[in-house]
């Protein structure tokens, strides 16, 4: 279906279309393709029984990020089936003639954090990568989503994927945040409006003022956890703050090509009054820091607020699961969480492990130390944000909190490496997924922001940020 | 390659009347190491499934003799979270050929599909009976016919449910969409020098 007045979701669509036949989803070409080493090996087996080559090496990148070890990443992994694992990668993009940069390499890291970072994310264009948070790249204004393995094998055989068109939905925050208040923030207050799964079906561009004010590294974290409730990706119009990232970093176009891009770039927007399937819109001004106290993002609430009561649900179909997880969580319907006693503090993952989050956590614990019931793990999101937090100094202040800063890797965000959250444990983290056992068998995840999760390492409790700031 | 076709099925069910059922529950990340498709049924809902001890826990649907088939009913939402497609491949080696819930999170549907597994999407009522039909008892057969696209429950009650045209083709032959797309190479690759 062609709309008059088209959604910039439509325009990078339709531009990628390579063919559209009744009866059948589009075909879409993808031009760039990210891969790990996780969801990549059955996918190359697949290339190999068929007899097929990648069709455009170039255009994929792969990485080892999710089963790293995150210290000594210089020795040989020391799990077996986690070595074999990595090994697959680098035997697979050997064979097939794809760009790898493995443990050690200075642009290995997290693969949502170094394709912007590297300048292969860029305005326009169609991304994928076997994993679900490649929503991430949206931020600059492309249409990039997750997909599964059978999909991976398509994009390295075709440099398509079969696809059904998506929904539209458009998101618009206005108004002015408060203190305390950022971009994890924003996303945990419109998943707990919309749900875990209120988005699913559709593709969602976040707009308005408060959105076009915040830095492409915040754009991202709220781009990042448009899966979580449901939706296929979530994406940004391109503007100036964009193509100020963009410029100069490593794969960018450079000098004239740039500028000549960045004027292509310049017309990525929707049309004014296009029209969208579904539109939310929410007052910045009402959101405040926020925690979430399940087990899925869309539980998720004011940091003051207390846990909804069985009373309180809208659907009374949701009790069951409602008290299972608050069974899962230890807590109780009804109850405060400000105060609650936090074991582990995890900062890290593709959502909130850039510079600018490290940063946020430093300028908060500057001068300050952990408080002695919590354990603090930093995880920078690739070998560039760990370089750079060294060169600006910010490792000697996690030092001297008491913090531990390891290497890059998706670490605790999902406990496939050794970074475990024990059972019964309460970890405050600034990943994206407070799912049960998601950090490690029984482990209980808290979701919130680096700043929350810098008061909390500070105080050993659920803290509100706007008491420290 | 040509996957198990699918056309109708008639068995017993699997309960799993939870909500939100994500991908980290129907196979944890831990247990994503292995390079192959094969193998993740012994590792589906782990941590549901069995104790720290890995001794299996008795009050478990898929641990309860009383429950058996190639149907698994759960709550809606199911498969929300992560891309992997390993869950898809658990719920298959695990024994399943169709999930029936009354919503499906999108990147789990397809890898479902691309899969030989059967996501059929009813209504929260119609949920909610198969559920009491279960309960009531256990031995009660489910039939799932892709031709006619309905599910039909042993007192002949029924709820149609939709699949999209040409993800039926390919499931009721054999197909995948690899196949489809590389007939489209050359296509492809005028569109890749055009681009
Ligand atoms: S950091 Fe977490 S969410 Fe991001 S890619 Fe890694 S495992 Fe996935």
């Amino acid at each position: 279906m062609t709309r008059q007045r088209k959604t910039l979701f439509d325009k990078i669509w339709d531009a990628h279309v390579v063919k559209s036949s009744e009866g059948h989803p589009d075909a879409v070409y993808i031009d760039r393709h990210f891969i790990h080493e996780v969801t990549s090996p059955q996918a190359f087996d697949g290339l190999r029984k068929r007899n097929v080559k990648v069709f455009n090496p170039s255009r994929t990148t792969a990485t080892a990020d999710h089963n790293v070890p995150t210290i000594d990443q210089h020795l040989p992994i020391k799990e077996a089936l986690s070595r074999h694992q990595v090994e697959t990668l680098r035997k697979n993009c050997k064979d097939f003639g794809v760009e790898l940069y493995d443990l050690g390499h200075p642009y290995q890291g997290i693969v949502h954090i170094i394709g912007p970072e590297l300048g292969l994310t860029l305005p326009g264009m169609t991304i994928v990568c076997g994993d679900s948070h490649t929503s991430t790249h949206g931020a600059f204004g492309n249409i990039a989503f997750g997909i599964g393995t059978s999909e991976v094998e398509q994009v390295l055989a075709t440099q398509c994927v079969l696809q059904y068109r998506p929904k539209t939905m458009l998101i618009d925050i206005s108004g002015t945040l408060s203190k305390g208040v950022v971009a994890k923030d924003i996303i945990l207050y419109i998943i707990s409006k919309l749900s875990a799964s209120g988005a699913t079906g559709y593709f969602v561009e976040y707009a308005g003022d408060a959105i076009r004010n915040l830095s492409m590294e915040a754009r991202m974290t709220i781009c990042n956890m448009s899966i979580e409730m449901g939706a296929r990706g979530g994406l940004i119009a391109p503007d100036e703050t964009t193509f100020n990232y963009i410029k100069g970093r490593k794969f960018a176009p450079q000098g004239d090509t740039f500028d000549r891009m960045v004027e292509q770039w310049r017309q990525l927007k929707s049309d004014p009054d296009a029209e969208y399937d579904e539109v939310v819109r929410f007052d910045a001004g009402d959101i405040a820091p926020m925690i979430t106290y399940g087990t899925n993002p869309g539980m998720g609430m004011k940091v003051t607020d207390r846990i909804p009561t069985l009373n309180e649900l809208k659907d009374i179909t949701e009790q069951p699961s409602f008290s299972k997880s608050l069974e899962y969580m230890g807590l109780q319907p009804g109850a405060a969480i400000l105060g609650q006693a936090v074991d582990y503090v995890f900062i890290g993952s593709c959502t909130n492990a850039r510079i600018e989050d490290l940063r946020l956590v430093a300028s908060m614990v500057k001068g300050k130390k952990k408080a002695s019931n919590v354990e603090v793990w930093v995880v920078p999101g690739s070998k560039q944000v760990e370089k750079q937090a060294r060169e600006e100094g910010l490792d000697k202040i996690f030092e001297a909190a008491g913090f531990q800063l390891r290497q890059p890797g998706c670490s605790a965000c999902l406990g496939m490496n050794e970074d475990k959250i024990p059972a019964g444990k309460y970890c405050i983290s600034t990943s994206n997924r407070n799912f049960e056992g998601r950090q490690g068998p029984k482990s209980r995840t808290f979701l919130a922001s680096p700043l929350s999760a810098a008061a909390a390492a500070i105080t050993g409790k659920v803290t509100d940020v706007r008491e420290l700031v | 390659m040509s996957k198990e076709k699918f056309i109708t099925l008639k068995t017993q069910a699997v309960p799993l009347p939870i909500d939100n059922i994500d991908t980290d529950q129907i196979i944890p990340a831990r247990f994503l190491k292995a390079t192959t498709r094969e193998g993740f049924g012994e590792n589906l809902f782990r941590d549901w499934r069995y104790n720290s001890d890995n001794t299996p826990k008795a009050d478990f649907a898929l641990n309860n003799p009383t429950y058996s088939g190639k149907i698994l009913v759960a709550g809606k939402n199911f498969g929300c979270g992560s891309s992997r497609e390993h869950a898809a491949w658990a719920i298959y080696d695990g024994g399943f050929r169709v999930v029936i819930s009354s919503f499906f999170a999108d990147i789990f549907k397809n890898n479902a599909l691309n899969n030989a597994l059967l996501p059929v999407q009813v209504s929260d009522a119609f949920l909610k009976k198969i559920f009491a039909a279960v309960e009531k008892n256990p031995k009660t057969e489910i039939t799932v016919d892709l031709a006619q696209q309905k599910v039909i429950l042993e007192d002949g009650s029924s709820e149609a449910f939709d699949i999209n045209p040409y993800k039926k083709t390919c499931l009721m032959n054999g197909y995948d969409d690899i196949d489809y797309l590389l007939s489209l190479r050359d296509e492809i690759k005028h569109f890749e020098l055009a681009h």
